[in-house]
């Protein structure tokens, strides 16, 4: 079981959030290749270590916000409302 | 290189137990070398028959199959062995119908008993949208000729007579798509096949050798790695290999190689946990599988019921077990077959998956030269090892993608040209 600290909810077990994995700048979509864009939707690095993601607090206060996750051990530190 | 090696017969078995010889090894522990034509990182089932088929098809045995840990010790030893080809798209029924041809010849092709039960494969329909995918999948599947039908809920019980299929179930049982040459095999053994193959032919088999960097020249990303690279080998923990060809086939790890290479992928790695029960008296004839259940169930020859189920939804290298999954799996199970609620629960483990956005694989070519991918396996890496193997030494033999994973390639995602097989692939295997 992850414990996912949420900003308002306090810490919620994450089956009542939402991970929307980690975070990859959007460009700007007027000046964007095609190429760009897609990478954006769909290249991630994917690593097994500390990595920043989006959750969403789909069962409680339906807001989204960022916290820094270890992949290879799930420890969290740090978060921030977005 | 060497002589051939005895083969396995039952007369080699009487002999050896008269005479209490030791049977060679399957495959030796060679020394590394400094040089490989080809080098594939991952000894699991795609790595080993991907070497092998180099050698046997090709007469390309200068080859090293590297493996941090032991061969199958990852995802080739923790699938639930299920093999099928009822899949949704054409593209993904040809390919997976030529890995079941494979699977049919093998344990003569390969010298070696890998269980092969085609025992008939069920996916169960519980809501009206499921058994429309399924009417969907039974014709693309007959189109290409593949036995697949749709039967009701009287048929279902006639295949699986355990199943409760009355209509009072918090989830009745509408239908299922019946398609009889699925079934399963032992995993373990195709590996240990594979190995024992290509190392007849000469293959390296390089055991607790990881690989620490892939070496690209020329490239366009940092260091000169990544897109317009070429590539000159790879570091390991026991030295540098030099090589023209680099195939990764690390499925979890896949992300974490290829990003050595400067190639970024489409993929997400996420845990998926499976159990097995003690074992009992055979009752279930067929492989059961529940997509909106999120299960798959069938009954090994030693007769222990093997689960599976979905992949974590949250991604993870982590691969310990939950107590949410096993819940949640008992209810699910019971929903199906109330009558086995008696029986305990052996043991339970999770593998790692590498998901891709339209749940097919990642295959062939790359922005770097010399370096290939064969993954992007998500939940269905089993099924397809013969077939990846031997399409991918194709690819690599005469330098041109084989037509059967020509849809399956890494410029898809540029393109924009996915190959959706979510319907089909997602939880049913």
């Amino acid at each position: 079981m992850i414990v996912v600290p949420c900003p308002n909810c306090g810490p919620r077990n994450s089956g009542d959030l939402r991970n929307c994995g980690e975070l990859v700048p959007r460009p700007d979509p007027s000046a964007a290749s095609l190429i760009e864009w897609r990478e954006y939707l769909y290249m991630r690095k994917n690593p097994a270590d500390w990595v920043t993601e989006t959750w969403y607090c789909r069962g409680g206060c339906r807001r989204y916000f960022t916290i820094e996750r270890n992949t290879a051990t799930n420890e969290i530190r740090g978060q921030e409302a977005s | 290189m060497g002589k051939r090696p005895p083969k396995y017969s039952a007369g080699a078995l009487v002999k050896h137990g008269l005479t209490r010889g030791d049977w060679p090894r399957m495959w030796r522990r060679p020394e590394m070398h400094d040089s490989y034509d080809v080098v594939v990182i991952g000894g699991g089932l795609h790595g080993l028959a991907t070497a092998y088929y180099l050698a046997e098809n090709h007469g390309i045995t200068n080859v090293a199959v590297v493996d941090k840990g032991y061969i199958g010790g990852g995802g080739s030893g923790r699938n639930t062995a299920i093999v099928r080809s009822n899949y949704l798209t054409p593209e993904g029924v040809a390919f997976y119908d030529r890995s079941l041809d494979l699977y049919n010849t093998m344990a003569t092709d390969l010298n070696l008993n890998i269980m092969f039960s085609r025992r008939g494969h069920l996916t169960l329909a519980h809501t009206d949208s499921a058994l429309r995918t399924m009417h969907w999948r039974a014709e693309v599947n007959k189109l290409q000729g593949i036995d697949s039908s749709v039967i009701d809920p009287q048929e279902v019980k006639k295949q699986a007579p355990s199943l409760d299929v009355s209509p009072n179930t918090r989830y009745p049982i509408m239908g299922a798509l019946y398609h009889p040459p699925g079934g399963i095999v032992r995993h373990d053994a195709v590996v240990w096949g594979y190995a024992r193959g290509a190392d007849h032919h000469g293959v390296h088999i390089l055991q607790e050798t990881e690989v620490l960097d892939i070496n690209v020249e020329g490239g366009t990303g940092p260091g000169g790695k990544g897109a317009g690279g070429r590539v000159s080998g790879v570091k390991t923990s026991r030295g540098d290999i030099n090589s023209p060809v680099v195939v990764n086939c690390t499925a979890g790890w896949a992300s974490l190689i290829s990003n050595m290479a400067g190639v970024p992928l489409p993929i997400t790695t996420h845990p998926l946990q499976a159990a097995v029960t003690e074992p009992c008296k055979v009752f279930l004839p067929t492989v059961v599988v529940s997509g909106s259940l999120h299960v798959y169930v069938s009954q090994t020859d030693r007769g222990e019921l093997v689960f599976g189920a979905s992949v974590d939804p949250v991604g993870t290298y982590r691969v310990n077990g939950t107590l949410e999954f096993t819940e949640e799996l008992a209810g699910h199970v019971l929903e199906l077959m109330p009558g086995i609620s008696k029986m305990r629960l052996l043991r339970q483990w999770s593998g790692l998956c590498d998901m891709t956005p339209d749940y097919s694989p990642v295959m062939g070519f790359t922005p770097v030269e010399g370096y290939l991918v064969d993954v992007g396996w998500g939940t269905y890496g089993f099924k397809a090892g013969p077939v990846a193997g031997e399409t991918l030494a194709e690819t690599i033999a005469t330098g041109r993608t084989a037509d059967l994973i020509a849809p399956f390639g890494i410029e898809r995602f540029t393109e924009g040209d996915l190959v959706g097989e979510k319907g089909a692939a997602a939880v049913g295997h």
